[in-house]
């Protein structure tokens, strides 16, 4: 039987993410991550071995912290032009927990506003966090966005 | 008085709109030009559909535009190529929505006519009310004209189209040089990044040949590379040049040293590969080997404009099509080598996705730039948009065509003047 709590403090930790993306509180979001961690955008969304398959995002650290100091940096013409985003998760889903990680699944609906209009990015979004004394670090965060086998608008954010 | 609107500028005639060192801002925003360029263009002219490695094997298929007309590129059992109609013979319904995959045949989901895959009519269920109406064999999915170069499919509605080697002439030389790309492997599709953006086909044209914008919109692009790698993307003051080569079609060499992929072998291995060598090594492979894969991994230093629709862009493939006047899909097509060491792949991969894409570093700058082009192209009073950068300081190239510096309008110019014999050529002509 799966620790309750454990699942809750998750819930808590993804939310919490979630608010430091919308408010671009990049160095924070940062801070949450295990240094051989991986932020997945993948392109086709059943695919499973990123590696070696072409990805819109597949950061590892040294990635995350470029695509974080691009949008800092005040020279990105698009990341100075993002007005921020609003993201919703829910239906939350346990996976798999063990001693040392858990694993979730939820519903995440994302909106921008663009050229006035606010646009729309549903996804499904899985994570791994591991559990280490000093609380939960993110592991692993791939992001499936069910428009991704179509076409996507130009995304000056971190989903 | 002002005037809001430059009345005099406005013309029905396109070879009005064109002039040798500008264009009119209609060519963005007439909703009547966009269909004029459908059909005078994009139904005459060889429009590229496909790489064959996305179709490699019997059975494979992979649905395309040509303009706003959907096709279907597919390889038979024979392993033939072909290029089809994606319109059932019956009521219309397009038979294939898949992007790619494997297929025995493609059956219309609205009455289930049944085609095979270099598209003959195979199955009609309740066949016996045709009886003596129809004739099968007289109602395939219409077949277009198609040609291959270096494995780059083209397809045209033109049946007077001239054979795709003279269309593509000039370009010819610098396709072979981009496809020593992959390591000395086939080159492969290993996937594409897809996404539009609300502006008008031709402003992308014009930025695969756009040297001039690189250090002020991919600031931030730059600033993520090391020093070694930003001094070689640091091209306005170098050697580098743009070459017309007819036909609309231009190159625009940014990093000379990166022209031939198979010369200079013996240079020492820039340090952003340093890895990727020792990882090829650690794998067994041969110094020659690890050498040619490494100096490949990169890309090539040009960008390759074939006009209407597609760019042998440094590393990929820049592939458009026109939604709208002001809409346009874009596909960043990335390329490897097929059975060549993984870290090869993972790594042009891995700088797929640092600069190009919806999320890469540079694309969201670029769509950020074209926009403002296309919302700028509604204001007035001044109607020309100015495409004539280093007019006046153009010299034969090594091969004998006009080229300019590599920060010149040149390519632009050369679509231009393609754009505008196609839109205004005669029929016959």
């Amino acid at each position: 039987m799966a620790d309750t709590s454990m699942f809750q403090q998750a819930i808590d930790f993804i939310n919490s993410e979630a608010d430091l993306l919308d408010h671009k509180a990049y160095a924070d979001w940062l801070g949450l991550w295990e240094r051989d961690g991986i932020y997945v955008v993948p392109v086709d969304i059943h695919e499973s071995d990123f590696a070696n398959t072409l990805n819109f995002a597949y950061d590892d650290h040294a990635m995350r912290e470029m695509r974080v100091a691009r949008l800092e940096s005040g020279e990105s013409v698009s990341g100075e032009a993002q007005e921020g985003t609003v993201r919703s998760l829910s239906r939350f889903r346990l996976l798999e927990e063990s001693d040392q990680e858990i694993r979730l699944r939820c519903a995440m609906f994302l909106s921008e506003v663009r050229l006035a209009k606010p646009l729309l990015y549903p996804a499904n979004v899985e994570y791994r966090l591991t559990k280490t004394p000093a609380g939960l670090r993110l592991h692993t965060k791939v992001v499936r966005l069910i428009n991704a086998g179509h076409h996507l608008n130009t995304v000056a954010f971190i989903f | 008085m002002n005037k809001l609107i430059d009345i005099e500028n406005i013309t029905a005639d396109p070879g009005h709109l064109v002039e040798e060192g500008r264009i009119h801002k209609s060519l963005y925003s007439d909703p009547a030009i966009f269909e004029q360029e459908l059909e005078r263009i994009f139904n005459s002219t060889w429009v590229w559909v496909a790489h064959e490695s996305e179709v490699a094997e019997a059975g494979s298929y992979k649905t395309a535009f040509i303009g706003r007309q959907p096709v279907i590129v597919s390889r038979d059992r024979k392993k033939n190529i072909h290029v089809l109609l994606n319109r059932c013979r019956h009521r219309g319904a397009t038979v294939c929505e898949g992007k790619k995959g494997k297929t025995k045949a493609f059956t219309c989901p609205y009455h289930g006519w049944g085609y095979s895959l270099d598209g003959e009519l195979r199955a009609i269920p309740k066949a016996e009310e045709y009886e003596g109406v129809i004739d099968k064999q007289e109602l395939p999915l219409e077949r277009l004209r198609h040609d291959s170069y270096q494995g780059m499919i083209f397809a045209t509605f033109n049946e007077d189209a001239e054979p795709l080697e003279t269309f593509l002439g000039g370009a010819r030389k610098w396709i072979d040089l981009f496809m020593k790309q992959s390591g000395g492997y086939p080159l492969q599709v290993l996937g594409d990044h897809r996404f539009r953006f609300p502006g008008n086909w031709k402003i992308q044209l014009e930025n695969t040949t756009d040297a001039y914008h690189f250090p002020i919109v991919h600031k931030s692009f730059i600033s993520s590379l090391d020093d070694q790698t930003s001094e070689v993307f640091d091209f306005l003051d170098g050697e580098g040049f743009v070459e017309d080569l007819g036909n609309g079609h231009s190159v625009m060499v940014m990093i000379p040293e990166l022209v031939d992929l198979e010369a200079n072998l013996d240079d020492p291995i820039p340090e952003r590969f340093a890895e990727l060598a020792e990882a090829l090594r650690g794998e067994g492979h041969e110094e020659t080997e690890v050498r040619r894969l490494v100096r490949a991994v990169g890309g090539t230093g040009f960008n390759l404009n074939l006009f209407p629709n597609v760019a042998c862009s440094m590393a990929f493939f820049r592939v458009l099509t026109p939604i709208s006047v002001e809409e346009t899909e874009i596909h960043h097509v990335a390329i490897g080598g097929a059975g060549a060491p993984a870290p090869f792949n993972q790594m042009r991969m891995r700088l797929h996705e640092h600069f190009q894409g919806p999320m890469g570093f540079g694309t969201p700058d670029d769509a950020e730039g074209w926009e403002r082009v296309q919302k700028g192209s509604l204001a007035g009073p001044d109607g020309w948009i100015l495409v004539n950068r280093g007019l006046k300081r153009m010299q034969p190239s090594a091969d004998g065509n006009p080229a300019g510096a590599v920060c010149s309008e040149t390519g632009m110019r050369a679509a231009y003047q393609m754009w505008k014999r196609l839109m205004t050529e005669e029929a016959g002509e």
